[in-house]
């Protein structure tokens, strides 16, 4: 089981709600994809209207409420929008986004770290998304938070893990949960990513504009866990030389049996 | 400051482009200012489809199956400038009107009951009638309405559009109507709008006033559209540049019938302007691309998800046209007359979300 901030979640595959064709669609897809941790964007819904269309497709018992800062450009705007969330919500989880520039949308390092310290004091459970930089993602956990969400590739680009190199080494030294977020364009991606040791990993675009986006969770549900049972059950070293899968046994101790 | 490029060689370098100019174009991630050239070109004309599939296809991607909506706002229609070309320039015999705090309320909550969430302020260019203070004073009295609230009215200073800013206003757009110099001075006769150079420089000084978003765009119908395309590709390579922690979108106004009863002085076909609009989002895959109710409904309906990202619904363009719909002196008649809810319903049936809400006041509202 995962936990974050003591809370476990059985599926490892995190869901974004947005770039869907309708909230119903979207709502398909998350059931589909048995996730239960779904973010959303605070710009894209009306908390406080209780008949908000992404809101009331979303039946929200099921899942742990992520919302995200998406659209912030500074810490500033960050604080102000999760306090919005969480007064009209009643969640502390935050998804913690400061993208400055509006066109690759890369998180700004300086603003995050600046936005999580403030908002940990402020008693938030912060997951940050940030660049796969894992002294960044150190001084992250130091400020307190509850996981980092290092990038693979930049948003909506569907490339993969393409920080596979840095994502490694995050992982390997995090003590808080690693989620990799963003880029991640084909269930192999995630395979990948949770082959190499991820926690979980956070999946938005791949599946809402696949052509069965329904099907494409379901397809991602099953990677996910594809990945993790491989982490787990441990994975093979990768080698340059080719070795026999079924070496001829003997042989070797046969040979150097003449050692003490 | 952004020195636009001379637009004789502009128009020459959409000539020049090959087939193979095109080709290559096509098969490029990252296009450059020849590339957009290229797409503009004559030679592009015979691969519109494939252009169209590469705008899809990128369109999906960055912004996924869904299209935002806003709707207008005429303040008023007063206009200080004689511009050929516009409804509202100051010679046309036009009732005149500027609407008050309490009217635009009203005309404000009727577009909120419609459920629009992003409206955008429209006003001529008359200082005396609008002004920074009545800005002001309007975006204070809405912006606990909408979720963004844009203008479109005459260019100010750095200083005013701060405290434009501060008051709630998100998004500037301001057109330069041409590109070409030498037409602007012909069509813009007099008034403050006939300085080209801070015309031109009104996207920087928005930007540097830290809006959030800034438009840009030509008036399709003056000079050759294919280098006012160009030009714009120029002007947002230059902007992109400058300002990177800026969102920018480019709108494309087609000519309208208007009164004064100014004929076009290009005709800019539905086939030019989807190459004009699939050769921009292929040059830019994250700029917001506009068509608003200027154009037909049939149009609009088979642009959709094709590259634009914003239409504008159930618009009206006289001041005070929501609430009476016996207004008079529109800036230009519409060419899509569906209402918001009509509009939803074709962009859903067509597989895609209508998106009325995509920003919240919390962003920059600190009090």
């Amino acid at each position: 089981m995962l936990t974050i901030a003591g809370t476990e979640f059985r599926s490892r595959l995190f869901l974004g709600t947005g770039k869907f064709s309708s909230p119903s669609v979207m709502a398909e897809a998350i059931a589909a994809s048995d996730c239960q941790m779904v973010t959303v964007a605070l710009r894209r819904v009306n908390l406080d209207d209780p008949d908000d269309d992404i809101m009331k497709a979303l039946g929200l018992h099921d899942y742990t409420f992520l919302p995200n800062t998406s659209g912030a450009r500074d810490a500033k705007e960050a604080i102000r929008l999760a306090h919005l969330a969480r007064a009209a919500s009643g969640s502390s989880w935050l998804k913690l986004e400061v993208t400055p520039d509006p066109r690759t949308l890369l998180p700004d390092p300086v603003e995050t770290l600046l936005a999580t310290e403030q908002l940990v004091k402020d008693g938030f459970i912060v997951l940050p998304y940030m660049n796969a930089d894992p002294i960044l993602a150190l001084r992250l956990q130091d400020a307190g938070a509850a996981a980092v969400m290092p990038l693979g590739a930049p948003i909506g680009t569907n490339q993969g893990v393409l920080t596979d190199f840095q994502v490694e080494i995050i992982i390997e030294q995090a003590k808080v949960p690693v989620v990799v977020d963003a880029g991640i364009g084909a269930p192999s991606h995630a395979a990948y990513a949770m082959e190499m040791g991820a926690d979980a990993v956070l999946v938005n675009t791949a599946i809402s504009v696949a052509g069965d986006p329904i099907a494409m969770a379901a397809a991602f549900a099953k990677a996910v866990e594809a990945g993790r049972t491989a982490f787990v059950a441990g994975m093979g070293q990768k080698s340059k030389q080719a070795s026999a899968s079924s070496p001829e046994s003997g042989m070797l101790s046969s040979d150097l049996g003449f050692l003490n | 400051m952004f020195q636009s490029p001379n637009f004789q060689t502009l128009s020459s370098e959409i000539i020049t482009p090959t087939a193979t100019d095109v080709e290559r174009a096509l098969d490029k991630d990252r296009l450059q200012l020849h590339d957009l050239a290229a797409l503009l070109s004559p030679a592009a004309e015979p691969y519109l489809q494939q252009m169209a599939v590469r705008s899809a296809n990128i369109t999906l991607k960055r912004f996924g199956r869904t299209t935002q909506l806003y709707a207008p706002i005429y303040l008023s229609n007063y206009c200080t400038n004689r511009c050929a070309y516009c409804g509202f320039s100051a010679d046309n015999l036009i009732k005149r009107k500027c609407l008050t705090l309490e009217e635009v309320e009203k005309e404000a909550a009727i577009l909120h009951d419609r459920g629009f969430q992003h409206i955008l302020l429209v006003s001529g260019e008359a200082e005396s009638a609008v002004d920074v203070e009545y800005m002001e004073a309007v975006a204070l009295r809405l912006r606990n309405k909408f979720a963004a609230v844009s203008i479109e009215i005459q260019p100010m200073s750095t200083e005013h559009y701060m405290r434009l800013f501060e008051a709630g206003i998100t998004a500037v757009a301001v057109y330069q109507e041409t590109y070409d110099r030498d037409l602007y001075k012909q069509v813009h006769l007099s008034g403050k709008k006939s300085d080209y150079d801070y015309r031109l420089e009104t996207p920087a000084r928005v930007a540097q006033a830290g809006m959030r978003e800034v438009g840009i765009g030509a008036l399709l119908g003056l000079a050759d559209w294919r280098a006012e395309g160009l030009a714009i590709g120029h002007h947002l390579n230059w902007l992109r540049k400058e300002f990177w922690s800026t969102a920018f979108t480019v709108s494309f106004p087609r000519m309208r019938p208007a009164a004064g009863e100014f004929e076009p002085l290009q005709l800019v076909s539905e086939r030019n302007l989807s190459q004009l609009i699939f050769a921009l989002r292929l040059f830019d895959q994250d700029v917001g691309l506009i068509v608003s109710t200027r154009e037909e409904e049939r149009y609009r309906n088979g642009m959709l998800g094709l590259g634009p990202t914003r239409y504008s619904a159930g618009s009206c363009t006289a001041p005070g046209g929501y609430g009476d719909s016996d207004s008079e002196g529109e800036q230009f008649s519409v060419g899509d007359h569906r209402s918001l809810d009509e509009v939803c319903t074709m962009i859903r049936n067509k597989g895609f979300d209508p998106v009325c809400k995509d920003w919240d006041r919390e962003f920059q509202i600190s009090n």
